[in-house]
């Protein structure tokens, strides 16, 4: 029996597909799309149909608001160091305690830099307040970054009525819409927000190519400056084969698109009925009726993540998890902390996201594989009895330093 | 996902002694449900010979905390309670063929609850002091709050001696921008500022050999043997040692023993070695791991 990957928001395979239409770019249309010869011509004619179809994708106005970055993670510090370079005067961020490292470390460290970090909180089920944003929008802020689905968790955050709340109060809008892209559809003409992050990976195309969407008219700083390559915007060679491949990828979302709301989720949702009627004590994190269609993230409580991740991956099955150990790190995940999640559940957290190319075969055989394994670790686990928790649990094991 | 050794795959699919022991009479809680480790020891111990008759473990915690636990309660079964207390951290990764840096701690963590459990059944009262801060240097395994306690009690100011008295930072250096931080913010609490000293590593200056002051043989050697004397407890800590072995002209023979023997660090804590003689003799001096023909004529 063939492993089954869970775990396509950490990354998705490459689309077949798309590693068809990438292949010539390597040895055959080698050129670069800068130059004037038939070598070069013809990728950059590549690259403008790659262009065309990432803005369909996003219902973009101009194709030319499409900046082609390496990752997520460049694109995420480029909106947001563009919004501080290009308005000096205003030092203060909005953003929110359950956003992706790629803003939440950047702005951290500026925080050290003298800017005033405001990190909106979430409620139990992920939730923002809407009027403790607005309470905080002024002049004095340089840009809000909000990611539009949370990685772990999949709920998704109101971004276009917030963007909307910025632009009326005169203040720049990004959303790191990494999660979101490809698997929700979006239609950027039609809202507030100024720059959008997208990561090719997420979504069947390779990694090292990202994507930043600027709104035309937006003052914008360049990260990198030398070529004139993106209009100045983003200097350094085009990744020529990546581009072609996430044009592709991008065209081949937004084909799947209804596929992604009904079937996918549709094993979503079977998977996580089948585990809460076969597990005792597990429930599923963030907000069941806003969220992402392929994200399942289930809190096992009274044992830890990385075991379980483990044990699954034995029998071949791929997810992921909240736990500290998994990092490194000595706290388990922010976005489980920041929902209040107890310590004793925030560990035995296990996010199962799916992609297009599974199966509901799959899920029924994860279903088969979960209850065990969660009864073999519960069996080691000092919280549990014979056929439960022990009673009192926290009372029970109070361990030394805890 | 980490790289496990095979016996710590072995000993977390497969754990020895699960579940508590039947009529215990030492119980250990030991761990820390914020960090997502933590491990009940109970120990069944026979009262007129003092061995540890059975040793069983609950643990909630990754992979390698179950390893630990399993690991633990195979090496003191069968021990007398003294003896188990000379069970090391480092015994009981070894017992596993190694840990993960970011997993040290569960070795820890396997010591600590041994310690409560042995206190428990004495009717003692363990004492807990340990403090873990977050990992910042991952080729040692060094953290936050051993870096700050070691610059607090050391009066340091730079990267490098951080690196020479707590090797923090001696391998890749990718963590050196955390240990300037972390100098910011101790420097800080007494009013100093740190100064990192333009970019230290472009090329590292040839030492300048100080003036030698006139120092008697004798003064001389005896000033060595107070260096190496203060250095001493930061090796014990680790297990290991120093020795002298014999003193020419400007160049010192030392032995590395015990924990630093084929220590992947012991280069590194020679140089340390040799950074804190200069400053203490005011003179250039070289340090060099006695040669094996010298140990064996000297019996070491």
């Amino acid at each position: 029996m063939s492993d089954i990957y869970l775990d396509n928001n950490a990354t998705t395979m490459v689309a077949p597909e798309v590693f068809e239409e990438m292949k010539p770019y390597f040895c055959e249309q080698f050129g670069n799309p800068s130059s004037l010869h038939n070598f070069g011509n013809k990728v950059g004619f590549a690259l403008k149909k790659a262009r065309k179809q990432i803005q369909d994708l996003l219902g973009a106005e101009h194709d030319s608001e499409i900046i082609f970055t390496s990752c997520g993670t460049e694109s995420d510090s480029t909106a947001i160091l563009s919004a501080l370079k290009a308005q000096p005067e205003r030092k203060e961020i909005i953003t929110t305690v359950v956003e992706h490292p790629a803003v939440l470390t950047l702005c951290e460290y500026l925080e050290t830099e003298g800017y005033t970090v405001h990190k909106l909180e979430v409620d139990a089920k992920g939730r923002l307040d809407l009027d403790k944003y607005q309470s905080l929008l002024s002049d004095k802020v340089a840009i809000v970054s909000v990611m539009w689905a949370n990685n772990e968790s999949g709920t998704l955050f109101p971004v276009e009525t917030m963007a909307q709340m910025a632009a009326e109060a005169g203040v720049l809008f990004h959303t790191d819409a990494v999660q979101a892209v490809g698997k929700i559809p979006l239609n950027l003409k039609e809202s507030a927000i100024s720059m959008l992050s997208l990561s090719g990976h997420k979504l069947h195309a390779p990694k090292g190519i990202g994507v930043l969407y600027l709104r035309r008219g937006v003052r914008y700083r360049p990260l990198l400056r030398g070529g004139h390559q993106e209009r100045g915007r983003r200097a350094g060679t085009e990744n020529a084969p990546a581009i072609v491949g996430l044009g592709k990828a991008c065209e081949m979302a937004a084909e799947h698109m209804a596929f992604e709301n009904t079937q996918v989720k549709a094993m979503r949702d079977r998977l996580e009925e089948g585990i809460l009627a076969a597990v005792p004590n597990c429930f599923v994190t963030g907000d069941p009726d806003n969220r992402l269609p392929n994200t399942a993230s289930i809190a096992f409580e009274y044992i830890e993540g990385e075991a379980i991740l483990l044990l699954l991956n034995k029998v071949g099955i791929a997810a992921s998890s909240g736990s500290a150990c998994t990092s490194g790190s000595l706290e388990p995940s922010h976005v489980m902390r920041a929902m209040g999640i107890p310590y004793t559940a925030a560990h035995g957290t296990v996010r199962f996201s799916f992609s297009r190319y599974n199966t509901m075969e799959e899920v029924e055989r994860v279903i088969k594989e979960v209850p065990d394994i969660v009864a073999r670790l519960r069996k080691l686990s000092p919280y549990w009895g014979e056929n439960g928790p022990v009673e009192n649990p926290e009372a029970a094991f109070a361990p030394v330093y805890a | 996902m980490w790289d496990y050794s095979e016996k710590v795959k072995e000993h977390f699919y497969n754990p020895k002694n699960a579940g508590a022991v039947e009529g215990a009479n030492g119980v250990g809680d030991v761990g820390s449900i914020s960090c997502g480790d933590a491990l009940r020891l109970t120990l069944k111990v026979n009262p007129d010979t003092e061995v540890i008759e059975d040793a069983g473990f609950q643990t909630f915690g990754c992979g390698s905390a179950i390893a630990s636990s399993s690991a633990l309660t195979e090496i003191i079964k069968g021990m007398t309670l003294d003896q188990a207390l000379e069970v090391s951290n480092q015994d009981i990764a070894d017992f596993l063929d190694g840990l993960p840096p970011e997993k040290m701690h569960c070795s820890v963590m396997g010591r600590e609850a041994l310690q409560a459990a042995v206190a428990n059944y004495r009717g003692e009262v363990w004492e807990d002091d340990h403090e873990e801060g977050a990992l910042v240097c991952k080729c040692f395994a060094i953290d936050e709050v051993m870096i700050e306690d070691t610059i607090r009690a050391n009066n340091l100011h730079t990267v490098e001696e951080v690196t020479n008295y707590t090797k923090a930072g001696g391998g890749c250096s990718s963590c050196h921008e955390g240990i300037e931080n972390i100098l910011t913010r101790v420097l800080a609490e007494k009013g100093e500022t740190f100064l990192a000293g333009g970019a230290a590593v472009v090329a590292k200056p040839a030492a300048k050999a100080p003036e030698a002051p006139k120092m008697g043989t004798l003064a001389r050697i005896r000033k060595i043997e107070t260096v190496l004397d203060s250095i001493r407890p930061a090796l014990q800590a680790d297990n290991g040692d120093v020795e002298l072995i014999d003193v020419d002209g400007n160049t010192i023979y030392v032995n590395l023993t015990g924990a630093c023997t084929g220590c992947q660090m012991a280069a590194m804590t020679l140089g340390g070695i040799q950074q804190r003689l200069i400053e203490e003799l005011g003179e250039f001096v070289k340090v060099i791991p006695a040669p094996k023909d010298a140990l064996v004529s000297m019996g070491a």
